[in-house]
């Protein structure tokens, strides 16, 4: 599903965390016999696993004109691998309480599992995961239903605001960068989809010496090596090249687009490229965005849309870090008739802060929130996992989280304003309406 | 924190519903109540340096009456606009200025105000908690803004969305006078016309310390959380609460069906049967069995509907099944389906019907029902990882008015169920007499094409 605004966000805020001292988090690190990447954290709490293996097959590795080929791969895994059918997998996962998940978004791609880390169950559960890694049997019957059942949820997808607000975006910010394809494909381009695309993607893709395995749960040191071995024992051996992204072209110049719809409500984003994973600015903008509009009900853009004015119940602004660089994004959504308003609203917003940065008090509380809040963010096995999954695709230091709100507490208002008046071009926005009163919506469009 | 559900909890969580939703966490929490009436439920886990407090009101849109439909909500949102002495927005910059995070929540049954905090500062969420329960300002200047922004989620949620609005028009035909069948945003009209006292009066008979448990998970002692509580809510007087009316829904005489016309691409068909709630943990038998139920239809990728509807006859891209059953009011079994394009929602409809047949002639096999319990132990486990799941498991059962102690029993009886009482409990509550239908038939969208345009080549200037 194409809610790319909506789950991508979510990335974004968990990779901020911040760590006192790496002895909350003691992640252990070491590779497979095959080169995989291996990130653990042994905790006996809770009798269960959670288990991850990604791979850098996410869309941004699509080619245009099979735009989806990196997202069905990753969706037909489970379809039957190694002998085994879609329902012997579906069952013997079933069977344990074990669930079977998964990654896919622009950079990363993969499988996940959650399991009770009982004997019987984990074994069970681990041994139909590491088939259907290694395996997969990708067939045909199945990949056509899939295709059937994935064009008609575009189709749906495609009439819906929200959608086309995110899609729209995407193709103005990013150009000919395949971040700007879709992430599970066009009906087109689905529709042209092989058997022979995924069998192909995988090799190239689900490489063992690029896989990050992440770890924690109710085992222990030996098991997790022996659990690492077991997922990626006999995966693809790849090419001699490593897959890379080609690198972002920033926006020489503002672009605005209105796009009528019937809905009650308009989607409106404004937004650019902004910033990979290892950027050097990422903290000050990062924390510059708390204040802005990532902070929830504290932020600014919040403040001003929908608690000063009533414009909005959802309103703010993300960076999300990729390899490459990521969106910057506002994003809300009100009534037609308002939207003029709305978007004249956030578009001052975010002016005023670029010219002037946060306060010192605004700064402050920021740092507040991030650091106090810290915590939080590693409260429960799932979220760790994340972390674990994070640091180890973007090879970030072991020491991140602890890094992190180190380096938050130095960043000064100055840093934040010198970061965004580089970083963030107010006159080189993509704007995109979609919805909306016409005459005045075109007009703001434009500003 | 970008995604503000400062709101309800619809459909989605509904029908999310398919494995165990009262398989909670071991029932290892502590309760007291203050002379005032306020129970206190704390639950220690102690694997992060955290607390997760929620502040659960027994009063939801159940509790609404005509004309006010969303009044519940509303309040919900006006909680956070400022005290006597903490001004509008205030609470949530404190919260967040301690690291926490903070949101509520509106459901049927009950409205619930919960932050996660680093535990040393779990005093300062209940300071606040007690200061808006009593002394809400609610002012004339910030109702006319926020009830603006209520709308604006109706829209968001609601209006905009089909399949939401096949849900609301669902239960409003599924019921006759019971109070479930008004939506929990309440009617676009009723927000309308809403004024300040009608969010005044509803403060004024519910937020009452006798009317609320305070539930903290966390890295905490119970009996400083208790004194904690004693010293921020214990001076707040209780209050006689209105007299809660069971407005009991009379028998449902035949089918029922309605259409809902909205610009969409494919159909979609949910049902909806009425079906006992929980009511005591020890000696119901039926709920369990529905819970059953559910899951060997949909507890999981293995389950039949997905296996045969969506896997092997492809008549549905997607087709669903769950039973809520912690409920103040009566319980439902929800089923839905979307056809995969080119099929039509009769035939899906007669796919979901199939397999309820199916079931109501020839039960359930033994492996299928192990598998349901397999789940049923191990979610079990895997949701004591999130502390406020389990603050709002809690929630939820004490709302019911099922004890938070009787997570444990719960999954006991969740294993004794036998096939048989699958079986029976299909038959006796899959009939068509008691069933309401809604179906969405998709309409163009007026004025654009069903396609957007292509990047950059199309728009209107």
């Amino acid at each position: 599903m194409f809610n790319r605004l909506i789950a991508l966000a979510l990335p974004a805020m968990l990779a901020v965390a911040a760590s006192p001292a790496s002895a909350i988090l003691p992640i252990q690190h070491w590779q497979t016999a095959n080169g995989a990447r291996v990130y653990f954290v042994e905790n006996h709490g809770l009798p269960m696993l959670d288990l991850s293996v990604d791979f850098p097959a996410g869309a941004g590795y699509d080619r245009p004109a099979k735009a989806g080929a990196a997202s069905m791969t990753q969706r037909l895994l489970r379809a039957g691998a190694d002998k085994m059918s879609e329902d012997d997998v579906e069952q013997r996962i079933a069977d344990v309480g074990a669930q079977l998940g998964g990654r896919f978004d622009n950079d990363r791609a993969g499988l996940s599992l959650r399991t009770l880390s009982s004997a019987r169950e984990r074994q069970q559960a681990l041994d139909v995961f590491a088939r259907v890694l290694r395996a997969p049997a990708f067939p045909r019957a199945v990949l056509e239903r899939e295709k059937v059942r994935l064009i008609g949820s575009l189709k749906e997808a495609d009439i819906k605001p929200d959608t086309i607000v995110a899609r729209t975006f995407y193709r103005l910010a990013y150009g000919d960068h395949p971040y700007a394809l879709r992430d599970t494909g066009e009906v087109e381009t689905v529709q042209t989809l092989a058997r022979e695309d995924l069998v192909q993607f995988h090799r190239r893709h689900y490489v063992a010496r690029y896989a990050v395995v992440a770890i924690i749960g109710d085992v222990t040191r030996a098991e997790a090596e022996a659990i690492a071995e077991q997922v990626t024992r006999g995966l693809p051996k790849g090419g001699a090249e490593e897959p890379v992204l080609p690198p972002v072209k920033g926006l020489a110049a503002g672009t605005a687009r209105t796009i009528p719809h019937h809905a009650a409500q308009a989607h409106i984003i404004i937004g650019a490229p902004g910033i990979s994973r290892t950027d050097p600015d990422y903290i000050a903008l990062f924390v510059g965005n708390f204040v802005l509009g990532g902070g929830g009900f504290v932020s600014r853009i919040m403040e001003e849309v929908r608690s000063k004015r009533g414009l909005a119940y959802s309103a703010g602004s993300y960076f999300y870090p990729l390899q490459r660089e990521g969106p910057f994004v506002i994003s809300m959504q009100t009534r037609r008739d308002q939207a003029t308003q709305a978007l004249e609203v956030a578009q001052a917003t975010l002016a005023e802060f670029v010219k002037t940065g946060p306060t010192e008090e605004e700064l402050a509380a920021a740092k507040r929130n991030i650091v106090n809040g810290f915590p939080l963010r590693i409260d429960s096995n799932r979220k760790i996992h994340e972390y674990l999954a994070l640091i180890g695709f973007y090879r970030l230091p072991l020491t991140y989280l602890d890094d992190f709100v180190k380096n938050v507490e130095r960043v000064t208002t100055a840093d934040i304003r010198d970061a965004f008046q580089r970083r963030i071009r107010p006159d080189r926005m993509v704007t995109v309406v979609v919805g909306g009163e016409p005459a005045k919506a075109a007009d703001a469009g434009a500003r | 924190m970008r995604s503000f559900r400062r709101g309800l909890q619809l459909l989605c969580a509904l029908l999310a519903l398919s494995a165990a939703p009262w398989a909670a966490a071991a029932s290892d929490a502590v309760e007291d109540k203050l002379a005032n009436g306020l129970r206190v439920i704390v639950k220690p886990d102690r694997r992060a340096p955290v607390a997760v407090m929620l502040l659960l009101y027994k009063v939801g849109s159940v509790d609404e009456v005509t004309g006010v439909t969303g009044v519940a909500h509303v309040l919900e949102h006006m909680m956070f606009k400022g005290t006597a002495s903490v001004p509008a927005g205030e609470y949530s910059r404190l919260i967040a200025a301690a690291g926490g995070r903070d949101n509520a929540f509106t459901s049927n049954d009950l409205t619930g105000y919960f932050a996660a905090l680093q535990k040393s500062e779990l005093e300062l969420a209940l300071r606040l908690e007690a200061d808006r329960m009593a002394n809400l300002t609610l002012s004339p200047e910030e109702f006319a803004k926020e009830i603006k922004v209520v709308m604006e989620e109706r829209r968001l949620r609601t209006d905009d969305r089909p399949r939401s609005l096949v849900y609301e028009q669902l239960m409003a035909a599924a019921l006759t006078a019971h109070p479930y069948r008004n939506p929990i945003i309440g009617w676009m009209n009723d927000l309308e016309n809403m004024r300040v006292e009608d969010a005044r009066e509803f403060y004024r008979h519910w937020y009452a310390p006798d009317n609320a448990t305070l539930i903290v998970v966390g890295d905490v002692d119970p009996a400083q959380v208790v004194a904690l509580a004693g010293k921020h809510f214990g001076g707040i007087p209780s209050r006689s609460l209105p007299v809660r009316k069971p407005q009991e829904e009379p028998p449902q005489l035949g089918a029922k069906r309605v259409t809902v016309k909205a610009p969409a691409e494919l159909p979609y068909v949910m049902m909806v049967f009425r079906a006992p709630a929980l009511r005591d943990a020890e000696r119901d038998t039926e709920p369990y069995a529905l819970e059953m139920l559910a899951a060997v239809l949909d507890g999981s990728q293995a389950a039949r509907l997905n296996r045969t509807l969506v896997r092997k006859e492809r008549i549905a891209s997607a087709a669903d099944a769950g039973y809520d059953g912690i409920a103040r009011g009566s319980g439902f079994f929800y089923l839905s389906a979307t056809p995969t394009p080119g099929k039509s929602a009769a035939e899906v409809e007669a796919g979901l019907r199939r397999e309820m047949a199916k079931i109501i002639e020839h039960g359930v096999t033994q492996e299928e029902l192990e598998r349901a319990k397999a789940q049923a132990v191990a979610q079990h486990v895997y949701e004591r990882d999130s502390m406020l799941a389990q603050a709002r498991q809690i929630a939820s059962l004490e709302a019911a008015g099922i004890s938070h102690r009787t997570v444990d029993l719960q999954l006991r009886k969740l294993r004794e169920v036998t096939a048989e009482q699958v079986r029976d409990v299909a038959r006796k509550y899959f009939r068509d007499d008691a069933l309401t239908i809604a179906t969405l038939d998709p309409q163009p969208l007026a004025g654009v094409k069903r396609k957007p345009p292509p990047p950059g080549l199309k728009h209107v200037q």
